[in-house]
């Protein structure tokens, strides 16, 4: 039993590795191909990763990022696929810096009504797509990138001066007033150099703890989880499809609205035109490659921050910083291809060794022990013949 | 055309094994067998949708490996669907020409070509008329065509008589007598053993999976085709001494549901269904397959709502309650499908051992949770129910067919089911994992359980059965007394043949001949085909459960 655990364990890592080898093996050639130092850009951006303020900036990134990602990997363990984060997270940053903008509590409840402000924004944003896949079978992947670009739409039109928007004096910049000191977010001091990183990254880890006790120790958390491996039989065993689309919706939307927050709360105080975008879907790449498992996002959603944060140094030295961009691109091509074919020998793999472990009576003790022998020969028989088939599978 | 030694395996399941088969040009050639028997998977084989895992196909005499379709179509086979492929919003012309716009075009000459094939073997297609215009025998005649229209010698023609009315199927069989005239082979799958008679020069039988024997449709009657296709020498499932008590577990009055056809047609699935199941019996559902069994269980399960009537367990309405709530109020559930119904295949075991009964001990406690107690519990269904793995951690696609099947019925009798939903519990298992649930399902019995059983394997049917109905179209049309019937004539009430209660030749006298009193009108649109089995006294279609005297 224990060589299987640790089978699935080192298949659990083969998947992202592989990923990870095929793309920087890919970006290398793209370096080669257009003529630049193939080598010479892994060293600047390690380098500049040496330096405690990047490394804050790569920390502050990776909790948006993480927060992105979980929003996105509530769905797609639902087998949804909620490509609208970025939506959601940009209208409930905006609506709750409005919210925070405007009231004046005492310290924690202002911060906990910006955030509860976003959740709701969040999830009443993605609630509009799950609401129109149970009612009307709309694919959430088309309402969602719909509601992307309504989002958008909508940001710009709010923020306009004559709505909501402030103009600050002497600026081309929009925003939507400054949070009172008392909604800001303490933050971890690294030194006047280094700069901060944001308090809310911790929320971030503590909502990625509660992410995997929801998911692996709750009730409603097998119901989403046997939703996502198979929908017709979670229907059989009780679960109420519709119900549990619209409630995983809302929770990833929830989730999602939070990913504006470390920014919002520790930094900007206030959403303005520049408020970066883009995160939701930087989230999908990330809940990608770490397989919707809490762990692993955590650490891609540190390697794309590494990424983004490192390459920026490129620039003094001659390299185009989209270098990261492609590596990225061709993390997610690879993340797809790479963890289909782990899966597939993964599943044969078990079932040989399966067919193997009962041929040479590994089976676990049986209170029928008459005429174990011959059955057990049958099935081995039946185990080769499903790597027989798994092969095929994978031919076609 | 000539088959050999054909072996195709799935993943826990042999779904052919060492089939031979020999087709005559310009025959037609029926290949007959039970739901399941591996009939569909054959012809997958046949069209090249499937390889084989062993064997040989030989076309013409020259052997062939079909990589895809595609070769299939290039030596000549096309195949009729049984479910139509079709563009509805395209002419029949366009629907003919997709795909092969090389052969004619996709003009004036394709336009020529159809008239003509039509013409040649009076299929009587209109080329530029819609297709969701056209009626269903319409729409399978267009399928033919285009199936001609790309070149076929051979046609495979999958149940194609399940979608149409008699004089329909009379038609089909006209045009099917038709293309045999012009030299064309014609490969026809069914089950409905009158038809298979009427149309076929050869008859294949397919049972479990191998080809059990050959039929001259002359020189065989329908009792003698209906003993090769069920087959008697597998171990009896037999249940002798009666359990059943007079207390309903379930009760099911006048249950209604319809459906929607994809052509917005409303048509009853389950019309005034009403039978009981006390404790400690079984009641079998007889029916070829899509006669409403699974419609009735899923309405019964709570996946569908039905549209009328009341389901009582053990007197509390359940009619309209969720799924999760009938679960926990005690119904147990052996899917037919336990691919799609009954596993998380990538999963491992305990977590299987969870599903269905995620709300009750020992997997959670309040909304948590218990893994280890879920574990536990996992280790004892494999050891208690014979589950043959090396542990509870690998996943349910790793387990053969039948042990899968054994981790199920463990799982729903872990949580002392008033009532078990046991549909096809021993398709696709192996002979002794057959017998071993057979054992637990009359074990369950023994202690009170009420078990609803639909199953395509008759034996099984009458074996485990204290009672036995018929579903035919979406009503309960027969019921007989398995301790007389014998599958040939419940094959037949299965086609509609028979209806009312059914009786054993000769077997009058001493036990249940007198139970059902009062005539009743049956269905006499299908009672006119009455051949091998008798109608002595319709009974009425809400029958009282019968008194058995046994």
């Amino acid at each position: 039993m224990k060589k299987l655990d640790k089978d699935r364990l080192i298949l659990g890592f083969a998947g992202p590795v592989l990923a990870l080898v095929v793309a920087i093996a890919l970006t290398t050639v793209v370096l080669y191909v257009s003529g630049s130092d193939p080598v010479e850009p892994y060293r600047i951006m390690f380098e500049s990763a040496t330096y405690v303020d990047i490394q804050v900036l790569i920390v502050n990134q990776a909790g948006t990022y993480y927060l992105a990602a979980l929003a996105v990997a509530i769905g797609f363990r639902m087998n949804l696929f909620n490509i609208g984060v970025d939506g959601q997270y940009r209208l409930a940053a905006m609506m709750a810096a409005l919210v925070g903008a405007s009231v004046d509590l005492p310290g924690p409840l202002q911060i906990a009504l910006i955030v509860i402000v976003a959740m709701l924004v969040g999830a009443f944003w993605s609630g509009i797509a799950g609401i129109l896949k149970t009612t009307r079978g709309v694919s959430e992947v088309v309402s969602t990138i719909m509601l992307n670009s309504i989002a958008t739409s909508l940001v710009a039109w709010l923020i306009l001066p004559k709505n909501f928007g402030v103009q600050p004096a002497g600026s081309n910049n929009l925003t939507t007033g400054d949070i009172p000191e008392s909604g800001w977010f303490p933050g971890l001091s690294m030194g006047a150099e280094a700069g901060e990183i944001y308090g809310f990254t911790f929320v971030a880890a503590a909502c990625g703890i509660l992410y995997w006790f929801v998911l692996g120790r709750t009730r409603f958390g097998f119901d989403l989880r046997a939703t996502g491996a198979s929908e017709s039989a979670a229907q059989a065993s009780g679960v109420d499809a519709k119900k549990m689309i619209l409630t995983s919706m809302l929770i990833s939307g929830g989730v999602a609205g939070l990913a504006g927050m470390p920014t919002l709360l520790g930094d900007t105080h206030t959403y303005s035109l520049d408020f970066p975008t883009g995160i939701g879907f930087t989230g999908i790449t990330i809940a990608l490659l770490g397989r919707n498992n809490p762990l692993g996002i955590a650490f891609s959603a540190l390697l794309i921050a590494f990424l983004d944060k490192t390459s920026a140094s490129l620039d003094q030295y001659g390299y185009e910083k989209e270098i990261a961009t492609i590596m990225q691109g061709l993390i997610v091509i690879s993340v797809v291809v790479s963890y289909e074919l782990v899966r597939r020998y993964g599943l044969r793999r078990q079932q040989q060794k399966v067919g193997e472990e009962l041929a040479a009576g590994g089976a676990l003790a049986t209170a029928h022990t008459a005429g174990r022998s011959d059955a057990d020969g049958d099935d081995r028989g039946d185990e080769n013949n499903n790597g027989k088939n798994q092969k095929e599978g994978a031919a076609l | 055309m000539e088959l050999h030694g054909i072996t195709k395996r799935f993943p826990g399941v042999v779904a052919n094994s060492d089939i031979h088969i020999t087709v005559h040009k310009g025959t037609v050639h029926a290949l007959c067998g039970e739901n399941g028997a591996g009939k569909s998977t054959l012809m997958k084989i046949l069209y090249g949708m499937q390889k084989p895992d062993e064997g040989t196909i030989t076309v013409d005499g020259v052997q062939a490996a079909f990589a895809g379709p595609a070769d299939a179509i290039a030596r000549g086979i096309g195949m009729v669907h049984q479910h139509f492929m079709l563009a509805d919003n395209f002419t029949v012309l366009e629907n003919v020409v997709l795909g092969a716009e090389n052969l004619y075009g996709i003009g004036s000459k394709a336009r020529k070509k159809i008239v003509e094939i039509s013409e040649a073997y009076g299929l009587g297609v209109r080329p530029d008329v819609l297709v969701e215009d056209l009626g269903v025998a319409d729409r399978q005649r267009v399928e033919i065509l285009k199936v001609l229209y790309r070149g076929a010698r051979i046609l495979i023609l999958d149940e194609p008589t399940a979608v149409l009315v008699p004089q329909e199927v009379d038609a089909l069989f006209e045009n099917l007598r038709e293309l045999k005239a012009e030299g064309l082979t014609v490969i026809f799958i069914s089950h409905k053993l009158g038809e298979v008679l009427s149309v076929a020069d050869e008859i294949t039988v397919i049972r479990r999976g191998t080809t059990v024997g050959t039929a001259d449709p002359a020189a065989t009657t329908s009792k003698q085709l209906a003993e090769l296709m069920v087959g008697s020498e597998l171990p009896s499932p037999e249940t002798r001494d009666s359990t059943v008590t007079d207390r309903p577990m379930l009760d099911v009055a006048g249950l209604r549901l319809t459906a929607t056809d994809p052509d917005g047609a409303i048509r009853d699935v389950l019309d005034d269904i009403t039978f009981t199941i006390h404790q400690g019996e079984v009641l079998g559902i007889a029916g070829v397959e899509g006669n409403g069994q699974t419609e009735l269980i899923e309405a019964l399960m709570g996946l569908r709502d039905p549209d009328g009537g009341a389901i009582t367990l053990d007197g509390a309405d359940i009619s309209h309650a969720p799924t999760r709530k009938r679960r926990e109020r005690g119904i147990g559930y052996v899917p037919e499908d336990r691919h799609r119904h009954g596993l998380l295949l990538e999963a491992p075991l305990w977590e299987n051992r969870i599903l269905g009964h995620v709300t009750e001990r020992p997997n959670s406690r309040g909304g948590l949770l218990s893994p280890r107690a879920a574990r536990e519990d996992t280790t004892r269904i494999v050891r208690e129910y014979d589950v043959r793995t090396p542990g509870i951690e690998v996943t349910a696609a790793s387990l053969s067919g039948g042990n899968q099947q054994k981790l199920i019925v463990g799982r729903e009798m872990s949580h002392a089911p008033k009532l078990l939903i046991a549909a096809h519990p021993t398709r696709g298992v192996d002979v002794g994992a057959q017998a071993q649930i057979w054992d637990q399902i009359r074990e369950a019995r023994r202690e009170g359980l009420a078990v609803l059983l639909v199953s395509a394997d008759l034996d099984e049917l009458i074996g485990l059965s204290d009672t036995l109905r018929v579903m035919y179209r979406g009503r309960l049309v027969a019921d007989a007394d398995p301790a007389t019937i014998t599958p040939e004539e419940l094959g037949s009430a299965m086609t509609g043949a028979a209806t009312g209660h059914l009786e054993a030749h000769g077997t009058e006298g001493s036990d249940g001949a007198d139970d059902a009193a009062a005539p009743a009108p049956g269905a006499p649109e299908a009672a006119e085909t009455t051949e091998t089995t008798e109608v002595p006294e319709p009974a009425p279609k809400a029958a009282p459960p019968k008194d058995d005297a046994r």
